[in-house]
């Protein structure tokens, strides 16, 4: 078959040889070095009671701080978008802040602000609110750490939809809430899934801001990047890995699921306008 | 292979940071770049040391007559001192290390051979010219009326330490506390369990360093106690915040031993053996004590200790090798996986 487009032979071949590099060949060798464990050995590190304690937390808190970032992403990506008001660039700025900012510094100013002892922490605890230092921290922190991932991808969605959709829905006598349901949601729930899934992923693999907010008791604020550098601190390398492996089949899992689910909101999306 | 990668990935920076000196030490340059890797608390310690050893080096460096006088630069790097351990048996150039314990030191040994065996007994005073022992900070006043480990573990009181897993310093910590209750009229292995258990039942927060935890304490404003290494605990009182906090010294309490090797096998591929032996014998020289003294950690030399008498009071300590028998045997104990450490924290059966 002739292609109308030239060049597929030599990107393809760079692509192969680009992905592999920079990600199939790590994660081969950190399979590797989980291999040299027998697997009893294995079995028993990844299911240490400790180690299922700290994926609870772990996956928990992601999903929970990916959600709280889809909603109020799309709400912050619709102000951006849509509305003009003094300011607007500077808050566009702000979104991005928690990409340049490195993670030890937002949670260390994070715990001083939730502490119970911070300006924010001393109030909240007066309601019977702790933050700093419990699994809440960390969904605060996984939050912070993940809001700019909705918004960029629902942003260029949003700026490109045309007003005009809306207008003539309102012409054809659809209410606001219809409107909003019927056109506006399924054009956007592709972006707002990939900008879930890219701040789910983010939040999972999240160790710096984190280690300083949950106070890593074990069993309780413990998450599990936390456990893999406990294990390196025993030179413990092939448990390490064994834990970094599990992590990378439940997130590889959950993304696979997400990516599915997305194909089929791409699909149910378009259909109304074909 | 990938850990490697990944640790190598993560030492790129200090890699670069040193980049520009490693290149050229070859053993006829006069100019000479040392890199030492050392742990958090020795920051400003080893800056000061650093200045001090190129001077002394540019008098009294051997072979140099007639020459212009030999330059030597040190870099420096700091961090956990389990961390930069792993990182100098992945492959970061070391010509020094100067960590927290010996076990890991003595992982260089056991993981990549980069030190021979007896590598403790090459310098006086098992390799550590320098030491410091563990003590309480309290708020000031000591509201709270802390004197002794066993107040550590009362009800109400409230206890910052970071976590013995992922902090040398907490290491010491715990294990000054069991060694305290082994120590006392009595004591066997099930008073120190209980005596650890309690304080431990009164953590609200393990930070993963120890420079975490003078945080939580300092500038939270957390806990009513916090267990630290008498530097950190001196400088915090003497210099951070003389205004809020003060030094509580246990009646009895470890020794701590943070020891300096020369890496063989990196100095022999780069032929700085001469250089690197004289840095760190030069720590045992009265400049590189009073240096020590001053930023707090215990000088061995007795003229300089009796200097600054005012700033280390007499304490009695134990060592641990003659409570716990080394740090190998120590750490498979307490802190490895399934150790005394974890078992506090599992829920009871």
């Amino acid at each position: 078959m002739k292609r109308v487009l030239p060049g597929f032979g030599l990107t393809f071949g760079i692509t192969w040889v680009y992905l592999s590099l920079v990600v199939l060949l790590p994660l081969a060798g950190l399979f590797l070095q989980t291999f040299t464990l027998s697997w009893e050995a294995l079995w028993a590190a990844v299911t240490d009671p400790q180690a299922v304690a700290s994926y609870r937390l772990s996956f928990g808190a992601a999903l929970a701080a990916g959600l709280i970032n889809a909603v109020f992403g799309l709400l912050v990506a619709w102000v951006l978008v849509r509305y003009r008001f003094p300011g607007r660039e500077v808050v566009d700025a702000l979104v991005d802040l928690p990409f340049a900012l490195p993670t030890a510094v937002a949670g260390l100013t994070l715990t001083a602000l939730y502490a119970e002892t911070g300006p924010l922490g001393s109030y909240l605890n007066q309601l019977g609110l702790k933050v700093a230092f419990t699994p809440l921290g960390v969904v605060v922190a996984l939050t912070f750490v993940g809001l700019p991932f909705v918004v960029r991808t629902v942003q260029p969605i949003l700026e490109d939809l045309d007003p005009s959709l809306e207008e003539a829905a309102a012409t054809l006598g659809a209410s606001r809430w219809q409107i909003f349901r019927r056109v506006l949601f399924p054009n956007l729930l592709p972006a707002v899934i990939t900008g879930f899934t890219l701040a789910f992923a983010r939040a999972v693999g999240e160790y710096g801001s984190v280690v300083f907010i949950s106070g890593n008791l074990p069993f309780r604020t413990e998450i599990t990047p936390f456990l893999i550098v406990t294990k390196l601190e025993q030179y413990d390398y092939a448990g390490a890995t064994a834990l970094a492996v599990v992590m990378l089949l439940f997130s590889f899992c959950l993304l696979v699921g997400i990516n599915l689910l997305q194909q089929w909101s791409g699909r149910r999306g378009r259909q109304p306008g074909h | 292979m990938s850990l490697r990668t990944i640790l190598k990935a993560v030492s790129l920076p200090l890699l670069l940071l040193t980049a520009a000196g490693c290149k050229p030490s070859g053993p006829t340059s006069s100019e000479v770049t040392l890199l030492n890797v050392s742990y958090d608390p020795t920051r400003e310690l080893y800056a000061e040391y650093n200045a001090a050893f190129a001077r002394h080096w540019a008098k009294e460096a051997p072979g140099a007559a007639g020459k212009a006088p030999p330059k030597v630069t040190v870099n420096q790097s700091h961090g956990g001192s389990g961390k930069q351990a792993r990182a100098v048996i992945d492959g970061l150039e070391a010509d020094v290390v100067t960590l927290a314990l010996a076990y890991d030191v003595d992982m260089l040994r056991q993981k990549a051979k980069l030190i021979p065996e007896g590598w403790q007994q090459r310098l006086p005073n098992n390799s550590a010219p320098y030491t410091s022992t563990i003590v309480f900070v309290v708020r000031k006043g000591n509201p709270k009326g802390i004197r002794d480990w066993p107040d550590l573990a009362r009800e109400g009181v409230s206890v910052i330490t970071p976590n013995p897993k992922t902090s040398g310093g907490a290491r010491w910590n715990y294990l000054a506390a069991w060694g305290y209750a082994l120590r006392q009229p009595g004591g066997n292995e099930a008073t120190a369990r209980a005596l650890v258990t309690g304080i431990f039942k009164n953590v609200p927060v393990l930070d993963a360093g120890a420079r975490g935890s003078t945080t939580t304490f300092g500038e939270r404003k957390l806990g009513d106690v916090l267990i630290a290494w008498e530097d950190e605990a001196l400088l915090l009182s003497k210099k951070i915040s003389p205004d809020e906090v003060e030094v509580v010294i246990p009646s009895l309490t470890i020794l701590a031993e943070p020891p300096v090797a020369v890496v063989d096998a990196n100095v022999d591929r780069k032929g700085t053996r001469a250089v690197a032996e004289a840095y760190v014998r030069y720590l045992y020289s009265p400049e590189g004590q009073e240096i020590a003294a001053k930023h707090y950690f215990r000088p061995r030399s007795a003229e300089v200790a009796a200097k600054y008498a005012d700033r280390f009071p007499q304490v009695q300590t134990f060592t641990i090798d003659e409570l716990f028998g080394g740090w190998s045997s120590a750490q498979k104990t307490h802190f490895d996986d399934g150790g005394v450490f974890d078992q506090l924290y599992r829920p009871q059966r």
